[in-house]
């Protein structure tokens, strides 16, 4: 199992140097001169020169790579120009914030999307069966910013259920003590109850937007993989032997079932991260995703491209941890590779 | 499935692609009214600036946030301009971008795709290694970085959502030549003379060509909420430029006070298309691909 687990480490390495050159190439080899870009609007000759040497980029392409490389490994993305901190630190200090909104999004869209699809195979055809298919066809046609707009309308504006969309916690809390950097699960340490539930109401809407957008590609994949086990010959054995129609379901063809299902996992989570960056805009979430738009529109590129980055980097992360999740669930998968 | 005798004598080509467009369709009323949407969008993308009530930019300050009235049918936005005439003019820029990047991706991945699966090798390893690269990221963040670096301008915003799009179209293409390099019309062709390029143009490229097109009509919907996301968070349309993306971020900070309909007209307008696009996708396929209707 660890001798597996190594070798699937080494297959990510030409992956994320992919990544980091992808990254690089960004700034460094499209029109345009970084160093004009940084000197900003007002910069004399003289200025644009100093920082092009600051910046190392008289140096050859090969050489500036290396240095760009350099950087990483200590853990050095580049100063913000508008805020004039290191992008590390404002990535770091936003991230838990996005990552609660995204596994959050997560958890509540196979919650839902998990038991639609099993129900529309199992009554295939049904009313339930229409029902998953609008939801999954509707899902992928709704942009996920308009989806956030129409439930902040009906939630906040019209029946007032949900607090105003602005941020994590509503101006009256304090954040709890960072343990996690998760609020629903610091606010459970600290013991502070009225927290938990604040920030819980702060993060439905958002949430929902993102198991919305999500919930297609799970709920159709669950639906397609439970139909494809249900139809297969050792289901239909564990029917004949008088086994309840609960156990064939879930223990037999659902665990089956899994398997695809884990590999959509993957896209799914390429789409959450993208939507993220909309969700956190439209709900002024205080998450990577806000911190790099802001930047895009200030045309400060060093938080945008260690944006990506970060983004990258957890993709492949996640990815990896999927790949070991199969492996798990799937004890054929360790035994061949 | 039907008796051979009930199978009408098979006309010759076009009417009897005709007639079994028409079978498809019968099929899937769904797809006829995606048909039926997808004409109306290209009938205000063509002549929309026309035939709309309003000029899209002017600005009227007696009627700011109206509600939807008979005289503005979507009503007005913060600065009064007629939303309506906003939504019905946006059409040929959201359609436009939508277009240019699949076509544009479209030349790039079917080219790099059908060159790596039939010639394989050094070819197939580059275009493979460039499409895993830029698999490893999240697509909408890649594009974010990608108009971000090359300039804020509607043509880069074309440009990485070709880009995004580019691994799925190179491997489609890329395993539809493959399976096709030693199909024995391939072969023929190569007995009987025919340089390699020339059997790729002639014979490999006209047989992936379907399959490829039914792959544009899914991925437009995609490719209009790729763009419209991009727009929404403030890159390549600028504001006064009516479009779907900016117009519902113009709306946002409406809908807290309540003047749903400046971002709703333009949001549904959105995902009317996005769904048309989606359905007609579907439909195309089940014309061009019967092994995989559903």
């Amino acid at each position: 199992m660890l001798a597996n687990l190594l070798r699937r480490l080494v297959t990510v390495i030409p992956t994320l140097v992919g990544v980091v050159i992808v990254t690089f190439l960004l700034t460094r080899v499209l029109p345009g001169d970084p160093a004009v870009y940084f000197a900003g609007p007002a910069a004399t000759p003289q200025s644009i020169a100093d920082i092009r040497k600051s910046l190392g980029l008289d140096q050859p392409l090969p050489e500036q790579f290396l240095r760009y490389v350099d950087d990483l490994a200590h853990g050095n993305l580049g100063n913000s120009l508008a805020t004039g901190r290191p992008v590390m630190t404002e990535i770091v200090s936003r991230l838990p914030a996005s990552a609660e909104l995204t596994l959050f999004g997560l958890i509540v869209s196979m919650v839902i999307a998990i038991p639609l699809g099993i129900l529309a195979a199992v009554r295939q055809g049904s009313w339930i069966d229409h029902t998953c298919r609008i939801v999954a066809t509707a899902g992928v046609s709704l942009p996920v910013f308009f989806t956030g707009l129409l439930l902040v309308y009906l939630f906040y504006f019209r029946l007032g259920w949900a607090p105003a969309p602005l941020g994590r916690l509503d101006v009256f809390y304090d954040a709890p003590p960072q343990v996690t950097g998760f609020y629903l699960i610091d606010s459970l340490i600290a013991g502070e109850p009225e927290i938990f539930m604040a920030s819980l109401k702060q993060l439905i809407l958002p949430g929902l937007t993102l198991a919305i957008f999500s919930l297609a590609p799970i709920a159709r994949m669950t639906r397609a993989s439970m139909l494809a086990v249900l139809s297969s010959d050792f289901v239909r054995t564990a029917r004949a032997s008088g086994l309840s129609s609960y156990t064939v379901i879930i223990t037999y063809a659902f665990r089956n079932a899994m398997l695809p299902l884990i590999t959509t996992l993957g896209m799914v989570f390429s789409f959450l991260l993208g939507a993220n960056v909309l969700v956190e805009k439209v709900f002024a979430w205080p998450g990577i995703g806000s911190f790099a738009v802001e930047a895009l529109i200030a045309s400060d590129f060093a938080p945008v491209q260690g944006f990506v980055l970060t983004m990258a980097v957890m993709y492949v992360a996640l990815n990896l941890l999927i790949d070991i999740l199969y492996g798990v669930v799937d004890p054929r998968v360790r035994l061949e590779a | 499935m039907t008796d051979i005798a009930a199978i009408p004598p098979a006309a010759s080509g076009f009417a009897a692609q005709l007639r079994h467009s028409r079978y498809v369709i019968a099929e899937n009323p769904v797809t006829g009214l995606a048909f039926g949407l997808f004409v109306l969008i290209l009938v205000a993308a063509l002549i929309g600036p026309w035939i709309v009530p309003y000029d899209p930019l002017a600005s009227d300050t007696a009627v700011t946030l109206q509600p939807p009235n008979l005289h503005h049918w979507f009503g007005t936005d913060q600065l009064g301009r007629d939303i309506f005439s906003r939504v019905v003019v946006a059409t040929r820029l959201d359609f436009t971008i939508a277009v240019a990047s699949v076509a544009l991706v479209f030349l790039m991945g079917g080219l790099a795709g059908v060159a790596a699966g039939y010639y394989g090798g050094w070819t197939d390893r580059i275009v493979s290694r460039i499409a895993d690269t830029i698999m490893a990221f999240p697509l909408f963040v890649l594009a974010m970085g990608i108009v971000a670096a090359l300039g804020n301008s509607v043509q880069n915003i074309v440009l990485a959502t070709a880009i995004i799009n580019f691994p799925l179209y190179a491997r489609i293409a890329r395993a539809e030549a493959n399976v096709r390099r030693e199909a024995g019309f391939v072969e023929a062709a190569r007995l009987s003379g025919n340089s390699e390029w020339r059997i790729l143009t002639y014979q490999i490229l006209p047989n992936v060509f379907p399959i490829l097109v039914v792959q544009m009509s899914l991925t437009m919907g995609y490719a209009i909420l790729n763009a419209a996301g991009l727009s929404f968070i403030g890159l390549g349309v600028r504001p006064p430029t009516p479009e779907w993306g900016i117009m519902v971020a113009e709306g946002a900070a409406n809908i807290i006070s309540g003047e749903w309909w400046v971002a709703l007209f333009p949001g549904l307008a959105l995902m009317i298309a996005v769904f048309c696009f989606n359905l007609l996708g579907d439909g195309l396929r089940d014309m061009v691909d019967p092994r995989r209707r559903t």
